[in-house]
C-alpha cells in the first residue's frame, strides 16, 4: 500500500509546509535563530580560516617549509663508558663553524625528484658586516641561485624597488638595510666576512615582511658567497618548498633518516605558532559544537510545543488512517525545512558579514587586513550540518507526535 | 463474503481500563452486536454508559480488552498499528462533534486531506470528488475558506464531506450536531440522511439527542456498559 505513494513523502511535505506557515510567528523566529547559527559558523570558520591562512602566508612566505644543514659537529667521548665503574668526565662543545653539506648537488638531485617538493635552493648562509662609509650593520648574507631561491620564497613578489636579478657583484637587500646605511638601488656597499671583503650593487630592495629580516638580509649569488665564506663549491643549507605546508614536518622526519644531515620543517622553527594555531582551531570547534547545540535545542523546543499545540490535528490525521510514520514524517519534516531554510539564510548572512568585514575593516594602508572568503565546500558542510541538526532536533518531538494515543488526542 | 453478511460484527466485547490495578474499571460488559450495510442507527445512552468507548473501539481507535470484533468480515484483532490504520483510512469515516478540520488546510483542502494521505498527492480524480461533495453538502462557494471562515455548520458538513471522500463502508459520527444550534443541527441530520439515501453508506450516529435518535432507522441505546435497548423505528409513513 505505502509503495503506491507518489511521490514519497507528498504527504509529509504538504502537511508539514501548512503547519510552518500556520505558526508563521514560530517559525519564522526559529528560521531566524538557525540562520543565525549558520551565519555564525560559517563566519567564524571562514574568519579562521582566512586568519590561519594569512598567518601562514605571511610566516612561510619568508622561509622555506623545510631546511638541510650539516650535523652540528660533536665532540666524540675520550673513552667509552664501562658499567659499574665512575668516571669523571668534563666535555666541552665545539664552537660551531660554518661548514659545507656533504656532497650536496647529489643531495639537491634526489631531494628534486621527490613528490611533493616544489622547490630545491642550496645556499650559502652566514654572518657578515656590511659597510658604507662611516656606517656598519651586522647581516646575514645569503648567497643563492636566484631562480631557485625565487621558487622557494617568492622574492619576485617581494621585491619594492629595482629589479629581480643576480649577477656578480650585484646584491639585493632589505629595505630597512638599505635604509639604515643610506643606500639607494645602483649603489655599492661593501661586505666584509672577517677573512674577506667584496664590494657589491644594489639591484633590488626587498620587503620581506618581518622586520628583523628587513634590517638584515644580503641576498648575492651563490658563487660570491662561496667565495666570501672560503667555500669554494659549498653550500651551507637547501630550502625546500613544499606543494602541502603540513606535509613539512612528515618529511623532515623522513629526511633526516634518510641523509646525513639536520632536517627542519617550519613548525619545528615556529612550533609556538604551531600551536596558537591548533589552539584556533580547536575554540573554533568548540564554538561551532556549541552553536549547534543550541540550535538544536531551538528547534526541539519549538517543535515540542508544536507537537503539543497540535494535539488534535494529529488525532484526526491519525483517525483518517494515517500511520504513526506518516505523523513523525511529518514533524520530521518540519525540523528538515526549518534547518534547511535556516541554513540556505545562514549561508547568505555570513556572505554578507564577509563582505561587510572585508570592506570596513582595514590596516593602516587602507587595504583589508586579511581576505577572508566563504569557499563553498564550507558554506555546503555548514548548511549540511544544519540540516541534519534540524532532523535531530526534530526527532524526540516527533516520535512524541507519533505514540500520541489518537483516542485521547481527538478527546481533547 | 456475501452481501447480508454483517458489515460489523462484535461478539462478547469488553472493555477494561487500569487492567491489573486498583483503579481498574470495566466500561463494556460483553457487548453483542451486528450491523449491516447501508443501515443508519443511532446509538444512544446517557453520560459513562460506555458510548464514546465503544465508538473508540468500533473506529479502531482503540482495541477491546476481550471478545471479537469484526469489519467487514475480518477480525481486527490481529491488526499492528499500521493494520489498524489502514483499515481505518480503507473501512471508514469520522464525523466529530467538534468539526476537527485542521485549520491550516482550505475546506477543499481538508476534504482531500485523507486521499493525500494514502497517495502522497491529489489526484484529479480525487479533487473532483470532494468538489462534488462540497458541492453536494452546499459549500460549493467556499471550497476555498478556511475552516476559521465558516460558521459551525459550514465546518461539520466539510467533516461529513471528508469522511465520505475515500467512499468508507461505514461512517462514525460522534455527536455530530453537539453544538450546532437546533437549526443547523436539523440540517445537518437531514443531510447526512440525505446522503446516505445517495450513497448507500452505513452510519452509526452517536447522539444525545432523542428527536435525532427517533429519526434514525434503528436505535441502539447502552446504559451501564451493556446493550439495553435495540429496535428498529417505526417509520411514520409521509
Amino acid at each position: 500500500m505505502a509503495a503506491r505513494r507518489w511521490p514519497p513523502l507528498g504527504f509529509e511535505l504538504r502537511v508539514a509546509l501548512r503547519f510552518l506557515l500556520e505558526g508563521r510567528f514560530q517559525s519564522l523566529l526559529i528560521i531566524i535563530g538557525v540562520a543565525a547559527g549558520v551565519a555564525v559558523v560559517a563566519y567564524i570558520t571562514a574568519l579562521i580560516g582566512g586568519l590561519q591562512r594569512n598567518t601562514l602566508e605571511k610566516t612561510l612566505g619568508a622561509q622555506a617549509h623545510v631546511v638541510l644543514t650539516p650535523l652540528e659537529e660533536t665532540v666524540a667521548a675520550a673513552r667509552p663508558r664501562i658499567d659499574g665503574e665512575t668516571t669523571l668526565s668534563d666535555t666541552q662543545a665545539r664552537a660551531q663553524r660554518l661548514r659545507t653539506l656533504a656532497n650536496w648537488p647529489a643531495v639537491v638531485a634526489v631531494l628534486e625528484r621527490r613528490p611533493g617538493v616544489v622547490a630545491v635552493s642550496p645556499m650559502v648562509a652566514g654572518a657578515a658586516l656590511a659597510r658604507r662609509g662611516e656606517a656598519t650593520r651586522s647581516v646575514n648574507v645569503a648567497g643563492v641561485e636566484l631562480e631557485r631561491f625565487d621558487r622557494v620564497i617568492n622574492l619576485g613578489r617581494k621585491l619594492v624597488d629595482g629589479s629581480l636579478r643576480l649577477a656578480p657583484g650585484e646584491a639585493i637587500v632589505g629595505v630597512t638595510l638599505a635604509g639604515d646605511l643610506g643606500l639607494r638601488v645602483g649603489d655599492r656597499f661593501s661586505i666584509s666576512t672577517g677573512t674577506r671583503e667584496d664590494s657589491v650593487r644594489i639591484v633590488g630592495l626587498v620587503d620581506l615582511g618581518v622586520a628583523e629580516q628587513n634590517r638584515r638580509t644580503v641576498y648575492v649569488p651563490l658563487r660570491s658567497a662561496q667565495s666570501l665564506f672560503d667555500l669554494a663549491g659549498g653550500a651551507t643549507r637547501i630550502d625546500l618548498s613544499l606543494d602541502d605546508v603540513w606535509a613539512a614536518r612528515a618529511l623532515a622526519a623522513e629526511l633526516a633518516r634518510e641523509l646525513p644531515a639536520k632536517v627542519e620543517s617550519w613548525q619545528d622553527t615556529n612550533a609556538q605558532l604551531v600551536s596558537a594555531l591548533n589552539a584556533q582551531s580547536v575554540s573554533t570547534t568548540i564554538i561551532r559544537g556549541v552553536v549547534m547545540v543550541v540550535v538544536v535545542l531551538g528547534i526541539a523546543s519549538v517543535l515540542v510545543v508544536s507537537v503539543v499545540q497540535k494535539q488534535r490535528e494529529i488525532g484526526i490525521l491519525r483517525a483518517m488512517g494515517t500511520t504513526r510514520a506518516q505523523v513523525m514524517g511529518v514533524f520530521l519534516m518540519q525540523g528538515a525545512l526549518v534547518g534547511l531554510l535556516g541554513a540556505l539564510l545562514g549561508v547568505l548572512l555570513a556572505a554578507g558579514m564577509i563582505e561587510l568585514f572585508t570592506r570596513f575593516v582595514k590596516g593602516s594602508d587602507g587595504l583589508p587586513l586579511f581576505t577572508i572568503t566563504l569557499p563553498p565546500r564550507v558554506a555546503l558542510q555548514v548548511a549540511l550540518l544544519a540540516w541534519v541538526a534540524g532532523v535531530l532536533a526534530a526527532l524526540a518531538p516527533a516520535r512524541r507526535a507519533a505514540r500520541m494515543d489518537p483516542a485521547q488526542a481527538i478527546r481533547l | 463474503m456475501s452481501d447480508d453478511a454483517p458489515l460489523l460484527q462484535l461478539r462478547a466485547l469488553r472493555k477494561t481500563y487500569n487492567a491489573g490495578r486498583p483503579n481498574e474499571v470495566e466500561v463494556l460488559h460483553g457487548i453483542d452486536l451486528a450491523l449491516m450495510r447501508g443501515e443508519f442507527a443511532a446509538l444512544i445512552g446517557p453520560s459513562g454508559s460506555g458510548k464514546s468507548t465503544l465508538l473508540n473501539i468500533l473506529g479502531l481507535l482503540e482495541r477491546p480488552s476481550d471478545g471479537d470484533y469484526a469489519l467487514g468480515g475480518q477480525s481486527v484483532r490481529a491488526l499492528d498499528d499500521d493494520g489498524l490504520s489502514a483499515m481505518r483510512q480503507r473501512a471508514l469515516g469520522f464525523v466529530f462533534q467538534f468539526h476537527h478540520l485542521l485549520p491550516a488546510f482550505s475546506a477543499l483542502e481538508n476534504v482531500t486531506l485523507p486521499a493525500l494521505a494514502r497517495d502522497g498527492h491529489v489526484s484529479p480524480a480525487v479533487r473532483e470528488r470532494a468538489m462534488a461533495l462540497l458541492h453536494d453538502v452546499g459549500l460549493a462557494a467556499a471550497m476555498q475558506r478556511k475552516p476559521a471562515e465558516l460558521s459551525g455548520g459550514m465546518q461539520q458538513r466539510v467533516a461529513i464531506a471528508r469522511a465520505l471522500v475515500l467512499q468508507p463502508a461505514l461512517v462514525l459520527a460522534d455527536e455530530p450536531t453537539g453544538n450546532l444550534d437546533t437549526a443547523s443541527s436539523d440540517d445537518v441530520f437531514a443531510l447526512l440522511r440525505r446522503i446516505h439515501g445517495e450513497v448507500g453508506t452505513s452510519f452509526l450516529i452517536v447522539t444525545h439527542d432523542p428527536r435525532l435518535a427517533a429519526r434514525c432507522d434503528r436505535v441502539i441505546e447502552l446504559i451501564d456498559g451493556r446493550i439495553a435497548r435495540d429496535e428498529a423505528v417505526p417509520r411514520a409513513e409521509g
